[in-house]
């Protein structure tokens, strides 16, 4: 049995205890002396030209301090996007530049035009209800295949179309893809739809500026997944602050599900008018504001085929995918559809050829970037979906199927048509798993105890593979990123004993203060109560790339090793010096240095006193001090996967599904803390199963958000999910980085969509409505029902 | 302005509201006491929630001013009297049943009022009764299994249909 706090335990989380009792301290309970709010005035029509804007009236209402419009920030830049793609001729892609205030044109309902500073947040709204703006509204472009019809309006009027890039992969492969099908004995093609969905953490986004004139240094204070990515965008690319004169802290962090890893509007505008002001500046967002101003995820429309010879193995893929970036390009909005989407299409199968081609198109949409899974969760329910579908007409089995084309445990490392290299899987004991979990075999039993009650049972299965731990910096730079990938750690033994350690990831719900205690417990043998994790402050870390892509513990930890092995080789080398032995010889076990076949040994805080008060020391060989910081840049993504199960209910009457079960069987690798890992598959489940039958984005022709609030916008609750079983016995360790750990954050999110769906048409297929082929997510009960009609 | 007086976790606490100050902004903004999250503006998520007078509300949708002289309890008043986590807390944090914290003060707190109304409720009645409280972070199943150790039932027997 794992210690009690070590790796491998279920240690309870030592962050609950604050925000149990309420003593979290999120970015608005920051209150700064003097502190002024303001309150952003966004456009109402989805495209339009600003004629003027006449902000006299609420410049002399009570408490206000200052209008602010586009003129206020001619001597700053756009917000910069992080990942440049190029198309498949070549070119790099069409990159508009995003304003911190709108320049001349609003673009999507919600494009911030004036910001209002005032006494009270109260004041700043009544004041800015008070601004007239004369917009020329245009024509809207919200479908995107309108938008990139002959002669639609532009949404930005300076570039070419709306098309951002074309992008193949793999470009050479496209004439043998497409050869194959030719000779191919069946082919199966899905067009689908990978739904809209907003994030929604339940604390929306809130900035607070500050500014030091003595010091001329700034502090922002915001809800971001990455501190240190913010300081390095805005300083940089935007106010022209340097790194040493601009401290970013992301406190508490109320989730963030990738809609706050971007460098916002709102962050520029306070930091900068804080400095104009010279007083605090507070921005809190409003769950309605959060609808048209945080980036959506997903939106895609793809057309996906597959070629299989006579023996049912697949030989060629090939799909066609329109993505909706909206109005601008968020901070990794290009990567998502392309080298994290295209990368994935092998799924988990040996097909030989792949052929992925992408458009990337503006409209006059909120921003669309990463959401949990970014760009796996559109390849896995594409694959996954069809090779459903493939079985169907086939008349196979569909878990007959997959594990024919399944890659074979012992075919690992396995080399991808479409690049990256898969280190270590099992998926043959992930099925197998997922399937006696689920009981698969007293499955038509079931089946028929809900036909007595006139129910319609089914049974949905998806195998997911995800890349997780972005990223190796040398390839993402080859591939378009404008950031290294790394993560760093730094960690501060004190003179007692007690160790600080400073992190680049960031926690916003995902426990790295208990986790990432945990392992630096483990591998020094001391009490985790003695190690204190500190992260989200860029003042006290050297860098951080911050927490997305399931990389927190895969990279962010492995520095964390890295830094904490280095601790332990000069510890060992004190040690050898008051043992008075050879540092080769000394043992490091259950907190205590022994020389190897002796009864010799000094404990932990023996040596760290040591260090610190160095009177018995080697100092011509060793600088006093324990103290060591390391960077990690991991040499290949993370490759997770898993079976998933899903069994529904469907009633014939309504179209409605309930789920009854869902059984997902991880292969996360090595398993730091069991009890985080199962929480944090079941809020990817939830967030994948709300996608499949509650969530959807909708705006209507003019670009009007019809689905802009908790009214409209279907969240899951309470009783929309559960009877989830979560599984991760079947271990893989990923073999290059020093946990063996892949990332476990969004797992649920990427293969539940397709289980959902495929355990709804398996129902409507076993009740004999065969000409249902497919329903586009979300399933709800009038579009299950129209299908069941149709 | 008027002064709006309260008993809040058993202090009597008195603050100059406006008319349209809402009791979120009352706790947070006045008193301090932030442990009262708002989540949305339309009276979904249920960060908000307190016990007015022993009944939940959603402290977003209720005017201070209305509530002259109520008693209401927030998450900060939810601790044992030594400080150690109240019987609820405990439960929420032994079955995981919170992420990143934000929605936790009303879940907290809609699950005190639940167990008040209900000591003993089935799963089913605590998945209904936490219709009004949004999580986004945990999939409300180890939710479920605390508010069932919370009212001393066996947290491991969620139905898996």
């Amino acid at each position: 049995m794992p210690k009690d706090d070590g790796i491998g335990a279920s240690t309870k989380r030592r962050e609950d205890v604050r925000f149990l009792t309420g003593n979290g301290k999120y970015t608005d309970d920051i209150n700064l002396r003097g502190q002024c709010f303001v309150h952003f005035l966004r456009s109402d029509v989805a495209h339009g030209r600003i004629r003027g804007i006449d902000t006299s009236a609420a410049e002399g209402m009570d408490g206000v301090l200052k209008v602010f419009t586009a003129a206020d920030f001619e001597t700053a830049g756009g917000l910069p996007c992080g990942w440049q793609v190029t198309d498949r001729f070549g070119e790099v892609m069409q990159e508009p530049k995003h304003p911190i205030l709108a320049e001349g044109k609003v673009r999507h309902v919600g494009d911030p035009i004036c910001a209002v500073v005032a006494e009270t947040y109260e004041q700043a709204r009544d004041a800015a209800e008070a601004i007239e703006v004369d917009i020329e509204q245009l024509e809207a472009v919200v479908d995107m295949k309108a938008a990139l019809a002959e002669g639609a309006p532009k949404v930005h009027d300076e570039l070419t179309s709306n098309l951002c890039y074309d992008w193949g992969f793999v470009e050479e492969n496209k004439d043998a893809v497409n050869a194959a099908f030719e000779s191919a004995a069946h082919v199966v093609s899905l067009e689908l739809t990978n739904n809209r969905l907003v994030a929604n953490p339940m604390e929306p986004r809130v900035a607070v500026g500050d500014y030091d004139p003595w010091g001329d240094s700034h502090t922002l204070y915001t809800t971001s997944q990455n501190p240190h990515v913010i300081r390095l965008l805005m300083g940089a690319f935007v106010l022209n602050i340097p790194e040493h004169k601009l401290r970013v802290v992301a406190p508490d962090v109320g989730g963030g599900f990738g809609s706050k890893i971007y460098h916002y509007a709102e962050e520029a505008f306070c930091t900068y008018a804080a400095k104009v002001l010279k007083r605090p500046v507070k921005w809190t967002s409003s769950r309605s504001e959060a609808f048209i101003s945080d980036a959506h995820g997903r939106d895609h429309k793809t057309k996906i085929e597959l070629a299989l010879d006579a023996d049912h193995n697949f030989t060629a893929l090939r799909t066609e995918t329109y993505a909706n970036m909206g109005a601008y390009l968020s901070t990794f909005a290009p990567s998502i559809p392309t080298w994290l989407h295209g990368t994935l299409m092998a799924g988990n199968y040996k097909t030989p050829l792949i052929y992925v081609n992408v458009k990337a198109v503006f409209t006059n949409t909120v921003p669309v970037d990463a959401y949990r899974g970014a760009g796996r969760p559109e390849a896995t329910f594409q694959i996954e979906r069809l090779v459903d579908k493939a079985a169907r007409e086939l008349g196979v089995d569909p878990i007959e199927l997959r594990r024919k084309n399944f890659i074979k445990a012992d075919e690992f490392p396995y080399q991808t048509p479409v690049a990256v290299v898969y280190d270590t899987g099992n998926y043959h004991a992930t099925m197998d798993k997922m399937l006696e979990l689920a009981d698969y075999a007293g499955f038509e039993a079931r089946r028929a105890e809900s036909a007595k009650h006139g129910k319609l049972r089914g049974f949905g299965i998806a195998h997911y593979i995800e890349a997780c731990g972005i990223a190796p910096s040398n390839l993402v730079g080859q591939l378009g990123a404008r950031a290294g990938l790394y993560e760093s750690a730094s960690v501060r033994v004190n003179a007692t004993g007690s160790i600080s350690v400073y992190t680049g990831s960031h926690s916003h719900g995902q426990g790295h203060e208990t986790s990432f205690a945990q392992v630096v417990a483990d591998m020094i043998g001391v009490d985790a109560n003695s190690i204190e994790i500190h992260h989200g402050d860029t003042s006290n870390t050297p860098m951080g790339m911050g927490t997305y892509g399931s990389r927190s513990l895969a990279v962010g930890g492995s520095a964390i090793v890295k830094a904490t092995n280095k601790i332990i080789d000069k510890a060992k080398k004190i040690a050898a010096h008051l043992l008075e032995a050879a540092p080769e010889d000394i043992e490091l076990k259950d907190g205590k240095f022994s020389v190897a076949g002796t009864d010799k040994s000094v404990d932990w805080s023996g040596v760290t006193l040591a260090a610190y008060v160095p009177h018995n020391y080697p100092l011509e060989d060793l600088e006093p001090g324990l103290e060591e910081t390391a960077f990690y840049d991991p040499s290949n993504f993370t490759y997770p996967s898993g079976a998933y199960g899903c069994e529904i209910e469907l009633d014939p009457e309504t179209g409605k599904i309930d789920i009854l079960r869902f059984i997902a069987a991880d292969d996360f690798g090595n398993i730091v803390n069991p009890m985080i890992v199962e929480g944090q598959v079941h809020g990817g489940l939830a967030q994948g199963i709300g996608q499949a039958l509650l969530e959807n984005c909708a705006y209507d022709d003019e670009g009007q958000l019809l689905s802009g609030s908790f009214m409209d916008y279907a969240m899951p609750r309470a009783d929309d999910v559960r009877g989830f079983t979560v599984d991760h016995s079947c271990i893989t360790p990923c073999t290059h980085n020093p946990l063996g750990v892949k990332g476990c954050g969004e797992a649920g999110a990427i293969g539940s969509p397709p289980a959902v769906v495929n355990a709804a048409i398996d129902a409507l297929h076993r009740a004999g409505h065969t000409h249902v082929t497919h329903i586009d997510m979300p399933l709800t009960p009038a579009r299950v029902w129209a299908a069941m009609k149709a | 302005m008027s002064q709006v007086k309260m008993k809040v976790n058993g202090r009597e606490v008195s603050a100059a509201t406006e008319g349209r100050t809402l009791l979120s902004s009352y706790l947070r903004d006045l008193l301090g006491l932030t442990g009262t999250h708002v989540g949305c503006d339309t009276s979904q998520c249920g960060a908000c929630v307190v016990l007015v007078d022993g009944k939940a509300v959603k402290s977003c949708t209720a005017f201070a001013a209305d509530l002259e002289g109520a008693e209401v309890t927030t998450v900060e008043g939810m601790a044992n009297p030594d400080g150690s986590l109240g019987r609820i807390q405990q439960a929420f944090q032994d079955y995981h049943g919170l992420q990143c914290g934000f929605c936790t003060p009303g879940m907290v707190m809609s699950t005190a009022a639940l167990l008040a109304e209900n000591p003993k409720p089935s799963e089913e009645e605590v998945r209904h009764y936490l219709e009004g409280n949004i999580c986004r972070c945990t999939g409300y199943q180890n939710i479920v299994r605390a508010v069932m150790a919370a009212s001393g039932q066996d947290a491991g027997a969620l139905a898996a249909e």
